[in-house]
Formats: C-alpha cells, structure tokens, sequence
C-alpha cells in the first residue's frame, strides 16, 4: 500500500513534466501544424546550456535561467532559419526539416561535449518526505509539480484572457482570417516557437536530474512519451495534454515499480498502438466536431 | 479490346522485369571488378536499398512517413537468425526458408503496425513507427530467452557454395545474394506500384476523402502499404543478418532508422533509383568521413566518430528538404529534360499529401 | 471630387488570361457600390487584391488618396479597410465574444463601446455571445461577421457574397443594415455578390464585372433596369 501510495506521487511528477512536454508539442501542432520531432533536441541543448552555466556560477537558478532564455533562443531561430522553409502543402516537410535539425543539434553536442552521462545535481532533497507515516514524495517531486502549475496556470491566463492569447489562437485556427483582422500572424507563429521552446526546455531540465543524467539523446524517451501523451490527449487539446501527462505518468511509475523499468518503452508502445487504434482523435478532442 | 492506361513513369510489366534482369547482371557481373572490402559495402548498400526501396514507395505512394524502418529490418534479422537457428538442414535451402521466415514475421508486424496507422496521416505514423524502434532494446531485453537482450542473436556461417568457392571469394558471394535478394524486393514494389494497386494509393495520397467517394477503400490501401513497405525492410534486415552473421538490437537504433530517411530524401522522395544512390550515399559518406579524420587525436577522433557523418547527413537533410524537395534523383532528371518542356509533376512534386483538408 | 476608395488600371495574373484586367473602380465615401457579375467574373479576387491578400501586377489602389502599394495586409485593416472575406471567416473555435474582440484588436480604449453597439445592431448576438463560432446559424455567423468589421470602425468595407446560403428574410435585413449604416453613419462599402436583384436595391451604384473586366459602370437603378445588360451578364 505504501509502495502504491508513493508510486503514485512520483508517477504524478513524472506526469506533471510530461504534460509540460507534450503542451509544448501541442502548443506547435496548433500554431502551425507541425509535429516539432526536434523538440527533444533544443530541450536537450538548452539543459547543456544550464549544466555549463551551473557549473560556472554554481548556482542552479542561474543556470534554469540561462536554460529558459537560450530555449526561446532557439526556439526563435529554429522557425525563422528552418522550418520556415517546410511547404505548406505537405505535412512531411516540416517533419523531415525537423529531422535534420534533431541529427544536427544532437551530433554538434556529441562533438562539443563527448558521449558520457553527466549527473546533474539540484538543490534538493531526493529522498521522499514521510506523510502520516507513508513515504510520498520528495521535496524535488513537489518543485517539480509546483513549477509545471505554475507554468499552466500561466499560458492558461495567456491564452485565456489576454489580447495577445487571443491573437495567437485566432492565428492558429484561422490565419488568412486573421491577417484581414490586422493580427501580424508571422509574429504569432513565431512567438508559439519561442514559447514551446521554453516550456520544452523546462520539462527536459525538471526531468534529466531524475534519470541518468545529461547527454546528447537524454530526451529521446522524453519525446516519444510526450509525443505519447499528446496523441493520447490529442493534439489540438492543451487540457488533454494535461491530464495525458498525468495519466501516462502514473501509468509509466505504476509499471516501472511493479515490472521493472525495462518495461516502460514497451509499455508506452502499447498504449499508443490502443489508442490509435480506439480513440485516434485523442481521448479529449472536440476537433472533429468542430470542423463543422 | 483497348490498351490498358498507364500513368505517366508506368512501365508494362515485361519491360519492369526485362530491365530488373539487365541492371541485376549488371551488378553481379561488377562484383569481380570488386575487392572483398568494397563487395562489403556492396552487400551493404544492396541490404540497405531493401529498406529505403520500401520506405520511399511508402512514403511516396501513400504520403506516410515511417521513422521506424530500422525496426522492421531488425524484425526480418530476427526471423531469419532464429529461423535459420532452428533449421535441420543447411546450405542454401536454410538460407532461402529463412529469408522467408523474415519476410512473413516482418508481415505480420508490419500488418499490425499498419492496422494501427491506417485511419493516421504522416505525423502520427511517424511518432507511431518512433516508438516503435525506440522500444527495440527494451523489446529484446524483456524475452530475452529468445532474442538474448543486447547481446542479439548469433547465426551460423553461411559459406560460398561448393561449386564456386574456387572462383569467389565470400564477400563477393554475400554481395551477389544481397544484389539478388534487393533486385527482387525492388523489382516487386516496382510492379506493385506499376498497377492497380499503385493507382490507388497515389489516389489515396492525393486526397483520401476522394478516393473513398469513388469507392477505393482508403484504410486497406494504407494497410497494404505499410506491410509491402515492412516486408521490402525486413528482407533488407535478413540479408544484412546473413551478412553479418548475427542481429542485435544496438545495430537497429533511432540514429539508423534516420539514416534511412535521409537516404529517402536526398535521394528523391518517391524514387527507387534515388533510394538506391541514397543508400550508396548513406554507406558511403561515414566511411570517407572515417577516414579523413583518421589521422587525428584520439581524443577528437573519438568525438567526430559517428556524430560528423551524422552531422553532415542533417545539413543535408534540410538543405535537401529547404531547397531542392526533389532530391538527387529530381536533380539528375531536372537536367535530362529539355527546357521548353513542362515540369512533370506527376512523380516527384506531389508526394506529400495536401492535408489541410483531410483534417 | 475623388472617391474615398479609387482603383486605377488594376491588373492580375500574367500572360494572355490575366484574372483581372484594367480595372478601373471607385467608391465615393458614404455610398454603397454594388460589384456583380457571374461566378468566375473576378469579383472576390478584386476584393482580395484590395486587401493585399493576392498581388497586383499592375495598378494603384488608394484609399483617401493614400496609395497601398506599399502596405501590407494587417496594415491595410489599420488604415481603415475592413474585408469580410467569402464564406464568412468566423473563427469557429472561438466564441462570439471572442470574434468581436478580435476585430478590436487594436482599437485601443473604445473597443468596448463598439462591440456594444454591434451587440445592439445584432441583437440575436448578445443572447448568444459565449456560444463558440461553430455552433451558430448561417445568418449568426453573417452578422457576427459584419458586426467584427464593424467593431474596427472600418472608413471602407469590403463584403463578400454575405447573402450566399442564407434564407432571403435573413438577406433582406443584412442588406437593410448596411444601407442604415451608410445612411447614418456614412459607412462606405463595396459589395460583391451573386444575389443582383439584392445588391442593387441597397446600393447606389453599381459595378459589373465579366470575365475579368469592368463592362458597365452606373448608378444601381439604371443597371437594374438595362434589360441587355441583366441577359447578358446577370443573368436574370
């Protein structure tokens, strides 16, 4: 029972972090229609970034800092310098050009920083806080959970009640529409890049401390569950990444705790092939209904 | 009695074959020219083209993307080494069955994957076919009885011939049978996607809702594609298998299943022949690169293997992709044709599917 | 004196069948212009060049004098040119309310005001205003695709085809709210649509379009009354 109960706390951090992840995926698919496959990359290259910058000052909020700014960074390059060139007619252009850049960004670190796994330390206690006598969570669990709500609540207040929200999902859903309203479209699609990119970068940085440590394809795993958790959500709903996240996060603590962690990859396949096959519009999509 | 219609690039059957024969002597007369380290590559090149043939019909005949074909080839190895394993007899009877034996297990899951895909277009196969080569390792880790975990599975020597060992040497022997078991799989996809069956995927390509008006059933087409595209790989893993004496899953990883891609792309999506330079390209290339940097410092040269072959091939992969969307193949074509005659945009324009409204 | 919108010698496309050839328009300020014609005729490319949303390959367009060339297409809607565009453009996914403040975007502090009052000159909208875009009626979504123009306080509209798939008492009061606009307001607008006998009653003048080309130009009551003109291009 205690076992269960702390798998389950964990599960939900791990959760948490994912549904991060897949909301920067969302975030993209809505904007401009692409599946960002780079986007464990550039998470992975900002996490450098904050490994280098803590390892310079020695101070680990400067180097979350310096990981939030260089994922806008590149979030920002990223749409002017590539996928600006994927054809608008063909979906698979913008899947390749990510491609490329996954090869390109994941070699230039093999090159720069070499194969081994670098731990990464955070100012936290690992060890799980004891409630009422069972073990829960650790204190670095509840940073983590605190930070994804935050980070919601935030692009939820963003894209709910403000005017630059607005423009970016009218945008979304309606460019050409959009542009007759004056909404500089170009600027919005941009701006949903540097933003998944931050949001992106964060989760591989709330997550890498938690794994092996920090190397060139430490977010492979990460994509695929965040890809996981955006199909399962679908891809159109912020609200199914969300609880997607925490769903395939409690699933993937539930089996690596009683199966074994060796599981978990064959797990997250299985779940996908499900749901693709039963709900391939997602568990939380209204989009087929709205295309009305 | 009219003549059957053809799509423009359609060839009648006789023809296919007749040209399939010719370029298969071709290349197994250029074996002799060979020495055994090139005749290697050769092998290479010939197990490698199963796969990229059958990725870039899948892709270019039915607008899916596959990021997972290195699975499948992993899959056919697999069939074949235990098959090959279990078998009484030896020679090349063992050899043909087991080839076989791959074919039907990469059938099977290639069926599967497919079934998982059809109502999908490109991005959800690609994330799909991802996960699949991701969960690989853990795949061969957890019935590891069978499959041995990392280690993988070690088959038996398969010698040249008797009758020939006088005249061949074994490299050259191993390129000959990959030539041959490569010509067959790309002479079928060639008539596959020379008939009806062709004519419905592109239709199904171009506009799905279309197609279903006019009573092709969409979901099969898809299906059917997606486990000719499987077979065509898990040959090309079975021959590489045959090749390397052996198949574990450290050889079938996502960084291989993307070589394959860019192999696809820069060779023209939707072109066997650009499939076949693509592989060319894709054994080549870490190889030249292997040697220029050779000379340098352990630990830089540590550093460079691998990641500069994969560093170009992304470079490359998006100029490709940003400038030139037709690839090798578009590129050698664009400059036979003469200039006052029309773009043809049959092939080579139109494989991605317009989407927007299938949405 | 020079019309609030003037068109000169616009052209589009290239080669021997250009889209739109030598057009000549212009629509004084508070008037209605009606442009009609068969489908094919050029109508809503003619609409879509003004907004810049298709190139011009010859031509000026200025709007109270000042030449667009040079402007861009969200700046246009800045400079007072309004463009409801074929089929409407609600954005399905957002509500009503969320439409209207979207045509307001950078209407500063009177944005408020005017939503009020398109929620007054639509009043079907106000009962309706949390509702998403896709689940409205055809007429709903016509109005709220006018009244988002509106809120931008637009010196010209451009309309195109709103009487398209919409029951004819639904048609007549769309096009008896533009004519009350442009009379109280002096709301300029150039309308394109199908529906002659519709446009006509409403405009003050109107312009035909056939095959890429202006073939008449006249106030709307002597159009509507040229038998040869009406078999020849209108059709009725």
């Amino acid at each position: 029972m205690d076992r269960l109960v702390f798998l389950l706390g964990t599960g939900l951090a791990r959760g948490a972090v994912l549904a991060l992840f897949a909301l920067a995926l969302v975030l993209i698919w809505r904007g401009a229609r692409v599946i960002n496959f780079a986007q464990g990359a550039m998470a992975v290259v900002s996490t450098y970034v904050a490994f280098e910058v803590t390892a310079l000052t020695g101070s680990y909020w400067l180097g979350l800092l310096a990981a939030l700014v260089s994922g806008g960074v590149l979030g920002f390059a990223v749409e002017r310098g590539v996928m600006r060139f994927a054809s608008p007619r063909s979906p698979l252009s913008g899947v390749i050009l990510a491609i490329g850049l996954v090869m390109v960004l994941q070699s230039a670190l093999g090159i720069a920083f070499g194969p081994d796994y670098r731990p990464m330390r955070v100012p936290f206690d690992d060890s799980a806080v004891l409630v009422g006598g069972v073990p829960l969570l650790s204190p670095y669990d509840l940073f983590v959970l605190v930070t994804a709500v935050v980070v919601m609540v935030v692009l939820a207040v963003l894209f709910r009640w403000t005017s630059l929200g607005l423009q970016m999902r009218a945008a979304a859903f309606a460019p050409e529409v959009s542009r007759l309203l004056g909404v500089r479209v170009s600027r919005t699609v941009t701006l949903g890049w540097v933003l998944s990119s931050v949001v992106g970068s964060l989760a591989a940085l709330l997550l890498v401390p938690t794994s092996l440590g920090l190397n060139p394809h430490a977010t492979d795993s990460l994509f695929v569950l965040g890809f996981t958790v955006a199909v399962v959500g679908g891809l159109d709903s912020p609200v199914g990444a969300l609880v997607g996240g925490v769903v395939v996060g409690v699933a993937m603590s539930l089996v690596t705790g009683y199966l074994g962690a060796g599981l978990v990859p064959i797990a997250v396949l299985g779940l996908l092939v499900l749901v693709l096959l039963l709900r391939p519009a997602g568990l939380f999509a209204a989009a087929a209904a709205r295309h009305a | 009695m009219s003549r059957p219609q053809r799509l423009p690039g359609q060839r009648p059957l006789a023809r296919t074959l007749l040209l399939a024969a010719g370029w298969t002597l071709v290349a197994l007369l250029g074996t002799f020219a060979l020495d055994p380290f090139r005749n290697y590559q050769l092998a290479l090149v010939a197990a490698y083209l199963c796969a990229t043939a059958g990725l870039t019909v899948l892709v270019g005949a039915s607008g899916q993307l596959s990021l997972g074909h290195a699975a499948l080839m992993a899959v056919g190895g697999y069939g074949y080494a235990l098959t090959s394993n279990a078998l009484p007899f030896g020679g090349v009877a063992r050899f043909v069955v087991a080839l076989l034996a791959g074919a039907l297990v990469s059938a099977v899951v290639g069926l599967l994957l497919g079934l998982a895909a059809a109502r999908l277009s490109g991005p959800y196969l690609a994330g799909l076919t991802l996960a699949v080569v991701v969960a690989l390792p853990a795949v061969a880790s957890t019935w590891s009885t069978v499959l041995h975990g990392d280690q993988g599975v070690q088959t038996a020597f398969e010698g040249v011939p008797d009758a020939l060992r006088r005249v061949i040497a074994l490299e050259q022997w191993q390129a000959m049978v990959a030539v041959v078991v490569a010509a067959v799989v790309v002479t079928g996809l060639t008539v596959l996607r020379g008939g009806r069956f062709g004519l419905r995927m592109q239709a199904v390509r171009d506009d799905e809702v279309a197609a279903r008006l006019s009573g092709i059933p969409a979901g099969r087409v898809k299906v059917l594609a997606f486990t000719a595209s499987s077979v065509a790989a898990g040959l090309g893993g079975a021959v590489l298998c045959f090749v390397a004496q052996a198949v574990s899953p450290g050889a079938y990883t996502v960084g291989f299943s993307l070589l394959l891609v860019v192999a696809v792309v820069i060779g023209g999506l939707g072109s066997i022949l650009g499939a076949a330079l693509g592989s060319a390209v894709v054994v080549l290339l870490p190889w030249l690169i292997g040697r220029l940097t050779a000379g340098l410092p352990t630990d830089a040269a540590q550093r460079l293997d691998g990641n500069l072959a994969v560093l170009v091939f992304g470079l490359l992969l998006i100029t490709v992709m940003a400038l030139a969307p037709q690839g090798l193949h578009g590129a050698l074509t664009a400059r036979r044709r003469p200039i006052d005659e029309p773009v043809r945009t049959e092939e080579h324009t139109k494989v991605l599917v317009p989407t927007e409204e299938q949405r | 004196m020079t019309a609030l919108l003037e068109v000169r010698g616009l052209t589009v496309g290239y080669g021997g069948a250009p889209v739109l050839r030598d057009v000549d328009l212009d629509v004084p300020a508070g008037s209605i212009v009606a442009l009609v014609g068969a489908n094919g005729a050029g109508k809503t490319t003619l609409l879509r060049t003004l907004s810049a949303l298709v190139p011009a390959t010859h031509g000026t367009v200025r709007l109270a004098g000042r030449d667009l060339a040079a402007v861009s297409v969200e700046d246009r809607v800045r400079s007072g040119l309004a463009h409801v565009p074929e089929g409407r453009g609600v954005v399905a996914e957002l509500t009503v309310d969320e439409n209207l403040r979207l045509g307001g975007l950078w209407r500063g502090a009177d944005r408020r005001e005017a939503i009020a009052e398109v929620y007054a000159l639509f009043e079907p909208l106000a009962r309706r205003r949390n509702h998403a875009g896709h689940q409205l009626s055809g007429g709903e979504r016509q109005m709220l695709a006018l009244g988002r123009a509106l809120v931008a306080r637009p010196t010209v509209l451009l309309l195109d085809e709103p009487s398209l798939g919409l029951a004819p008492r639904v048609v007549a009061q769309i096009m008896g709210v533009l004519r009350g606009l442009a009379d109280r307001t002096g709301l300029t607008v150039l309308l394109a649509e199908q529906n002659v006998v519709g446009a006509l009653s409403v405009a003050d003048h109107g312009v035909v379009l056939g095959l890429g080309e202006v073939v008449a130009s006249r106030p709307a009551h002597e159009l509507a009354a040229d038998e040869r003109l009406r078999h020849a291009y209108l059709g009725f």
